[in-house]
């Protein structure tokens, strides 16, 4: 017993220096970023370090250990800075150290390509620091301090190219966004503290908020990490900021901070709040979760940045996992706490998946990046020749994405699929007709995906190049490389194994659901995954990678050996491009043109118009495509207006007098004493 | 004795408000200077009391610092900028001292009435001390904001810092670091204020507010 202890406390001290190591070398690197070999010693610690904390985290995952805590005298002088290591900080601290050290890795490779090493290389270790202090803080003080930290740290790599106008205005929207959503967080702290100012999170747990408080959280807690995590309609910086910091990155915001900020809402909403769970909370994350998925990628297709294009994927897959957190909610709230089991190993399974392959499809777009310097896929192409290996990783990622079986991100959705439809046993009539329509959603998301990555694998890697600077590119890196095939062979795994995973899960989804776990899978036969029971439904990955290892040889050996070796003549069959140049080729407008209009037109606003030039003129006819954002021009920019003309009208205040400011405050200062008197 | 104790205390803190009223009506330089130094003087007399009755010893160290700097260092440097400016003859234009004089009545009703309720567990001695050093904080307050004359700004804002000190000697348990570390800041404040009206009387011949104010760039009507 004593031995078990030890070992349960050991793994937190170490857990805290490290990132103190990692913001030690961020100041080394402020003053020695232009040195020669600062950027592989910067991404060498970092990899070092992520590794480590994912070793720690793993193993007190795996070993179930008891949550270890410590309370530091930092920070407030009354509150202290207390930290907790339990088997959800555990989780994503994997999550978040496996995409870091991947990242690290790649970076090893790609930061040598970086123009501005100053400006990044500070800022890539604080950022790490940053999440993991997250989701080892346990007090509300500390957890707001490293939120803040992480996203001003993100903030700075974002403006790292801070030339590019674009830029800059993502750099000041993601701020404003990252007040807002910290203000939010603030208030629900404030909220769950109470008047006595219980910060610490184990007081938190331990009150009851009454359920019109509780409620007032949620709402609170969605507006703050879903801001952070990229909920429609609080999603308009994620696409903007995600593409504008280096590639490595983007795939640490995309892949990991949104994460950090699911984990926020976990921690709150299932964590923190307890047990009143009241039916519609669920409902209500549910409807946001589906808006969500089908905006984001409803976005995506229309994208030609490839970059951005993934950012939006983000926002959809931030949709799928919220909707298994809100079937969670509902079945919580319904005490049916098998089925949440199920609807919460889903959601933290995507948390997983998403940040495998949305890393590994970030490091696969800042390896064409650095080999051709362009992100808008109508001016790549033909990259699989030169870049086989690069296609391939980019491949498995975006197969995955596209939650194509035997791949890992099939295996979540499917377990979301399952948990939809046990929905019908709901009690309440309204979730019975929500909880299907949002299933719909996430279905009709998922095709779309799969549309949307057939156009972004296609248009980027097969044809013919369609810039000479794709016509130049050249593989990438050995230490690239690795990168991306790490990440693909975890795709790879956990979509063979995922009962292996789900075990992972197993003691999270315990601690967050009042001891209710899915059963063990590993004595399954064969690694079958049996979420609910055999009767219902089961899956087993690697008895598809096998059907279709055998069938493709089967097939592939049928054809070698029916098909006749005799020549055959017959016309020249010119692929349908009669022209040799390049732009007869399929572009990435003319694959998203059939969703455009069906989708399209609703939504956006799509309108098409084709100006031909009348006979004689030698211009060439335009079609030109019209899109209009509704969550910006409905919700964002009347906001946005509003405050410019409420400071112009107050502009004058800038130019007045000494005594009229010495007036203002005085005439302040009465009014408020008027104020006690007269109210008291 | 403890009735002298609290009659004496009474009548230095309310000396004080009345010393701040003939303040707000001065509309000469050197007047408004000796005034001041006045102020100062029950300043140093009421803490030095507190010191006494309170047998809080560092007190006096508060007391002194007022008597030595405020009474007498900071008027006589005031006088002597105020020579070598040669503004000593100018007239301050006070807006109407009926008017200012009924503004400060209020203003001492809302001090007593805003501070009376507040501080009802305290006991009466403290009560009476923080309601009459509110009161001297907003007359400085009031002074800044009719005055033109960049010299009575910084008469004002001495005599409004004077009202804190009389707030925190009343209030037991403050520490001498506190005190100390106040009067220091209003000494640099002089310094720098010294400095910059003579900067100011350089560019612009004068110290006069409203005149810099014309100067001012970019001002938009």
């Amino acid at each position: 017993m004593s031995e078990e202890v030890g070992f349960a406390i050991m793994p937190l001290p170490l857990l805290l220096s490290l990132p103190l190591v990692l913001l030690a070398v961020g100041g080394y690197a402020v003053a020695a970023a232009h040195r020669p070999g600062c950027s592989r010693l910067v991404y060498g610690v970092t990899l070092t370090i992520a590794a480590v904390t994912l070793g720690l985290a793993l193993a007190h995952l795996l070993t179930a250990a008891v949550p270890a805590t410590l309370a530091l005298p930092l920070g407030l002088p009354w509150l202290g800075a207390h930290f907790r290591l339990d088997a959800l900080s555990a989780f994503f601290l994997i999550v978040a150290n496996l995409s870091g050290g991947v990242a690290s890795l790649f970076a090893l490779g790609y930061g040598q390509h970086e123009h501005a090493p100053e400006r990044v290389l500070p800022f890539f270790p604080a950022f790490l620091a940053g999440m993991n202090l997250v989701l080892l803080a346990d007090d509300a003080f500390t957890f707001l301090f490293a939120w803040e930290f992480m996203s001003l740290s993100s903030w700075a790599l974002v403006l790292a190219h801070h030339q590019d106008p674009a830029n800059a205005r993502a750099g000041y929207l993601y701020l404003v966004m990252a007040c807002f959503g910290t203000l939010a967080l603030l208030l629900t702290f404030g909220l769950l503290a109470g008047p006595d100012g219980g910060y610490n999170f184990a007081a938190i747990r331990a009150g009851q908020p009454t359920p019109g408080l509780a409620a007032l959280v949620l709402i609170l807690a969605l507006l703050g990490a879903g801001s952070k995590a990229g909920l429609v309609p609080l999603h308009v910086w994620l696409p903007l900021a995600h593409p504008a910091a280096p590639s490595h990155v983007s795939a640490l915001m995309s892949g990991v901070m949104t994460k950090v900020a699911v984990y926020g809402f976990i921690r709150i909403v299932f964590d923190l709040l307890g047990e009143p769970v009241v039916w519609w909370w669920g409902g209500v994350v549910l409807a946001l979760g589906g808006i969500t998925a089908v905006l984001g990628v409803l976005y995506a297709l229309m994208q030609h940045d490839l970059k951005r294009l993934l950012a939006y994927h983000t926002v959809e897959n931030i949709g799928i996992i919220f909707i298994g957190l809100g079937l969670a909610l509902a079945f919580q709230a319904n005490q049916m706490y098998s089925i949440a089991a199920l609807a919460l190993t889903a959601a933290l399974f995507h948390v997983l998946n998403h940040s495998l392959f949305k890393s590994l499809l970030f490091l696969g777009t800042g390896a064409v990046l650095t080999a051709t310097g362009e992100r808008d896929m109508e001016r790549l192409g033909g990259l699989i020749h030169p870049m086989p290996w690069t296609a391939l990783a980019f491949l498995i990622g975006a197969a995955a994405i596209s939650a194509l079986p035997p791949l890992n991100g099939f295996v979540s959705e499917w377990l979301t699929f399952q948990a939809i439809l046990i929905s019908p046993e709901l009690p309440q009539w309204l979730l019975r007709f929500l909880v299907p329509a949002v299933g719909a959603l996430l279905a009709l998301s998922a095709a779309l995906a799969a549309a949307c990555f057939v156009k972004a694998f296609g248009i980027t890697f097969l044809g013919r190049p369609r810039s000479p600077a794709a016509a130049r590119a050249r593989e990438t890196d050995r230490y690239s490389l690795s990168a991306l095939f790490a990440l693909a062979t975890l795709c790879l795994l956990a979509g063979i194994l995922p009962g292996l995973v789900v075990d992972g899960l197993a003691p999270v989804v315990g601690l967050l659901n009042g001891g209710a776990r899915l059963a063990a899978q590993y004595s399954q036969p064969w690694l079958t995954l049996v979420p609910v029971g055999e009767v219902k439904s089961t899956y087993n990955g690697l008895l598809v990678l096998l059907f279709m290892a055998l069938s493709g040889t089967v097939a592939a050996g049928l054809i070698h050996r029916l098909a006749s070796n005799a020549a055959r003549r017959g016309p020249a069959w010119d692929c349908g491009f009669p022209e040799a140049s390049p732009a007869t080729q399929y572009t990435a407008g003319s694959f998203a043109q059939p969703i455009r209009r069906v989708f399209g037109s609703i939504v956006f606003q799509a309108r098409e118009r084709v100006t031909m030039p009348p006979p004689g003129d030698s211009r060439p006819a335009r079609l030109e495509v019209e899109l209009h954002d509704p969550v910006w021009e409905r919700g964002y920019a009347p906001v946005a207006n509003a405050v410019v003309a409420i400071s112009t009208r107050f502009n004058y205040l800038q130019y007045l007098t000494i005594r009229r400011y010495l007036s203002l405050v005085f005439g302040a200062l009465v009014l408020l004493l008027l104020g006690m008197v007269l109210w008291r | 004795m403890r009735g002298l104790a609290f009659d004496i205390a009474h009548l230095l803190a309310g000396g004080m408000v009345v010393v701040s009223f003939l303040l707000l009506y001065q509309d000469r330089v050197y007047a408004l200077l000796n005034v001041f130094a006045l102020h100062s003087l029950v300043l140093a007399l009421a803490v030095g009391w507190q010191a006494y009755i309170q047998e809080a010893h560092h007190l006096y160290v508060t007391a002194g610092i007022a008597l030595i700097f405020k009474a007498v260092v900071i008027p006589t440097a005031l006088h002597r900028i105020v020579q070598r400016l040669g503004i000593h003859r100018t007239l301050e234009v006070v807006g109407g001292v009926g008017r200012d004089m009924l503004a400060g009545t209020a203003l001492v009703a809302l001090a007593i009435l805003v501070m009376l309720p507040v501080t009802a567990g305290a006991d009466a001695l403290a009560r009476e001390d923080l309601a009459f050093a509110l009161a001297v904080v907003l007359l400085g307050l009031l002074l800044m904001v009719t005055r033109q004359n960049a010299v009575s700004l910084v008469v004002g804002f001495m005599s409004l810092e004077n009202g804190l000190v009389l707030a925190a000697a009343g209030a037991r348990g403050m520490p001498l670091a506190v005190e100390i570390s106040v009067a220091f800041s209003v000494l640099i404040a002089l310094i720098v204020i010294g400095v910059f009206l003579f900067r100011i009387r350089e560019r612009f011949d004068s110290v006069d507010m409203q005149a810099m104010d014309t100067f001012r760039e970019g001002r938009r009507k």
